[in-house]
């Protein structure tokens, strides 16, 4: 019971990590229509913000910082220089136009942080465990990861419904032609979500950093979880982000604690471990591929 | 004067493909022929991919599972053969007639599958869920403790074929040739056959084609299964060239690779793959003895390709879109 309790914080932890990348690139899709592969890269260079500025400065709160204007100001640039002139192309090309800037971030980063990975500990205030059931300490950093994870969703749910900004963003993704037509600046619009979400992505990444490591290719491996986060949850809708979120976090860490004893038990032991470690690592992309059997558009899209 | 040039273009890239080993030799420099090899068994994925990508709007992004699956059956029926316990107990096992085919037929079998399901879904979704596959293969195969897991599989020889000496890095450059020749001249059949012609006609207009009594499911799904065939006649080639297999084979960066070559090389043209793998493979050989961060110049290249390059080389060259 204390390990399912254990395992079901964990999905919640790496839940509220996807959700943080997972509603950026929705926004982005929703409203844009650019599938956009360079979002992992925002979660990386957030990462290494962060660990250069806490190496330099020795604060944690100058490393979200960092992560934060890093990983926004990236994006930003991103949008400007590339990502504008694809809003409208078949998804093909900006598959390939946003493959090309991972190439090109992955290298660049490792050319400038160099190859070894930095490090970075879990600061001070975040230290240690909280006891939250009899014989269940759980880690601070993790607790705190949930509780961002939900202040975002909480943050991001206002600024869509309740601030002329989301309605802007709202009405942008229904008829473009009709907002620019108001007289909104509807560029400046998709490159501050743009931004936006890059940002998220930064958090994300500087969150992440004491617990993962920081390494080259970081974005990539969670770019294509997140994928499956919004394919499962509904291309385009910020709920659907949350709920996507939730599932794929639990199913991959009860996944983890539960396939391979699941499977000792049918199995002799070696068959076991082989088989056992190749479907925790595929367990999310089998739930994707039944919830888009199921249901093609995903559990919650955003229209329909 | 397009057609004479066509003509021109394809004589002369045929010459450049059938002389590349005495090029090599004339110049010395052994690592011309490998080039030329890798760029042959890349163009056959390409072409391949193309007939999907280019002629029916089927935006794999997981096709690289097919390139790792023909791999990984040529290297593990090789790695069973070579611990002494061949393929039902016979000791011809290694025999390319029987690997090759069944390679062929594992790629086909799960392309039926894979397709059946995805094509269930379009556009993002059909992009998303091929990768999702494509990452089931990948993690399957490192999965494969016993076949090396991480690190892939070496092999200790080529396949063999009667009368003809794999072995010899010539006699394979040649073998690739004359199948990339054959494979693509099978494709300029099938896409100019009734069959292409309402796969085009669906890329056109799905509605209008339904609305014409086609039912899409069958057109796109043995497309889709002829095409997963070719890439993995790739892979089977690759496996033999490299004699090494590894999960990479399977990556889904590996499926980006092949989508930016039929992009580079020319949507909808089966010659302009061709050229775009080439282009692509000597680019990344260049770039790459040039410095050891070329992807810092790759990836922009890429980039620019997918912002400036919609026709490709093939429809920069001859501006039209069949052949």
């Amino acid at each position: 019971m204390i390990l399912f309790v254990e395992q079901a914080l964990n999905g919640l932890q790496y839940g509220s990590m996807l959700f943080l990348l997972a509603s950026g690139l929705t926004l982005i899709f929703g409203i844009m229509g650019v599938i956009n592969l360079t979002h992992g890269a925002f979660y990386m260079v957030g990462a290494y913000s962060a660990a250069f500025a806490v190496l330099s400065t020795g604060s944690f709160l100058v490393g979200i910082a960092a992560a934060l204007i890093g990983a926004g100001l990236y994006a930003v640039l991103v949008e400007v220089a590339v990502v504008q002139w694809l809003y409208r192309r078949d998804h093909l090309y900006q598959v390939l136009a946003t493959l090309g800037l991972i190439l090109f971030t992955n290298e660049a980063v490792s050319l400038i942080f160099g190859r070894r990975p930095p490090l970075m500990d879990i600061p001070p205030f975040l230290q240690g465990s909280v006891p939250l059931l009899p014989g269940l300490d759980y880690p601070l950093m993790r607790i705190a990861f949930i509780v961002t994870g939900a202040l975002v969703a909480i943050g991001l749910w206002a600024l869509v419904n309740h601030t002329r900004v989301g309605m802007l963003i709202r009405a942008g993704a229904d008829d473009r032609e009709m907002v620019d037509a108001l007289g909104v600046n509807i560029r400046r619009l998709y490159t501050l979500v743009f931004g936006l979400g890059g940002a998220l992505c930064g958090l994300a990444g500087v969150m992440a950093a004491p617990l993962l490591a920081i390494e080259i290719g970081m974005g990539e491996r969670v770019l294509i979880t997140t994928f499956v986060v919004i394919v499962v949850g509904g291309v385009g809708s910020v709920r659907g982000a949350l709920v996507g979120a939730l599932l794929v976090g639990m199913v991959d860490s009860l996944g983890r604690a539960y396939i391979p004893q699941l499977l000792q038990l049918s199995l002799p032991a070696s068959t076991a471990d082989t088989l056992g470690a190749g479907l925790v690592s595929a367990s999310i992309y089998v739930l994707m591929a039944i919830v888009l059997l199921v249901r093609p558009n995903g559990l919650l899209p955003a229209r329909g | 004067m397009t057609s004479r040039l066509r003509l021109a273009v394809i004589t002369g890239g045929l010459l450049l493909l059938l002389t590349a080993p005495f090029l090599a030799q004339l110049t010395g420099s052994a690592g011309l022929l490998g080039l030329a090899n890798r760029i042959a068994i890349y163009a056959i994925a390409a072409v391949s991919l193309d007939l999907i990508l280019g002629y029916g709007a089927l935006v794999s992004f997981g096709h690289a599972m097919f390139f790792g699956l023909g791999g990984y059956a040529v290297g593990i029926i090789a790695f069973h053969t070579g611990a002494g316990e061949p393929l039902l107990g016979w000791q011809g096992s290694n025999a390319a007639l029987i690997v090759w085919p069944l390679a062929l037929v594992a790629c086909a079998l799960l392309a039926a599958i894979v397709g059946t399901l995805s094509l269930k879904t379009s556009g993002v979704q059909f992009i998303m869920i091929t990768l999702a596959f494509a990452q089931m293969v990948f993690f399957v195969l490192v999965s494969l403790q016993s076949y090396g897991g991480d690190d892939g599989l070496l092999l200790d020889r080529r396949n063999t074929l009667p009368f003809v000496d794999l072995s010899r890095p010539t006699t394979f450059y040649y073998v690739c040739v004359a199948l990339l020749i054959g494979w693509t001249a099978f494709c300029a059949r099938v896409v100019n056959s009734r069959f292409g012609l309402v796969l085009q006609a669906l890329r056109q207009s799905e509605r209008r084609a339904i609305n014409l009594g086609v039912d899409p499911f069958p057109f796109r799904l043995t497309a889709f299964v002829i095409s997963a065939i070719g890439t993995g006649l790739a892979g089977v080639l690759w496996a033999n060239y490299a004699r090494f297999v590894s999960p990479d084979m399977a990556a889904w960066s590996k499926s980006g690779e092949f989508i930016a070559i039929v992009v580079l090389g020319g949507l909808g043209t089966l010659l302009g793959p061709i050229a775009g793998a080439a282009v692509f493979i000597a680019l990344e050989q260049i770039l790459s003895i040039w410095t050891e961060h070329w992807m810092i110049v790759m990836g922009p290249i890429l980039t620019l390709v997918a912002l400036f390059g919609r026709r490709g080389i093939a429809g920069r060259l001859f501006g039209e879109r069949n052949g």
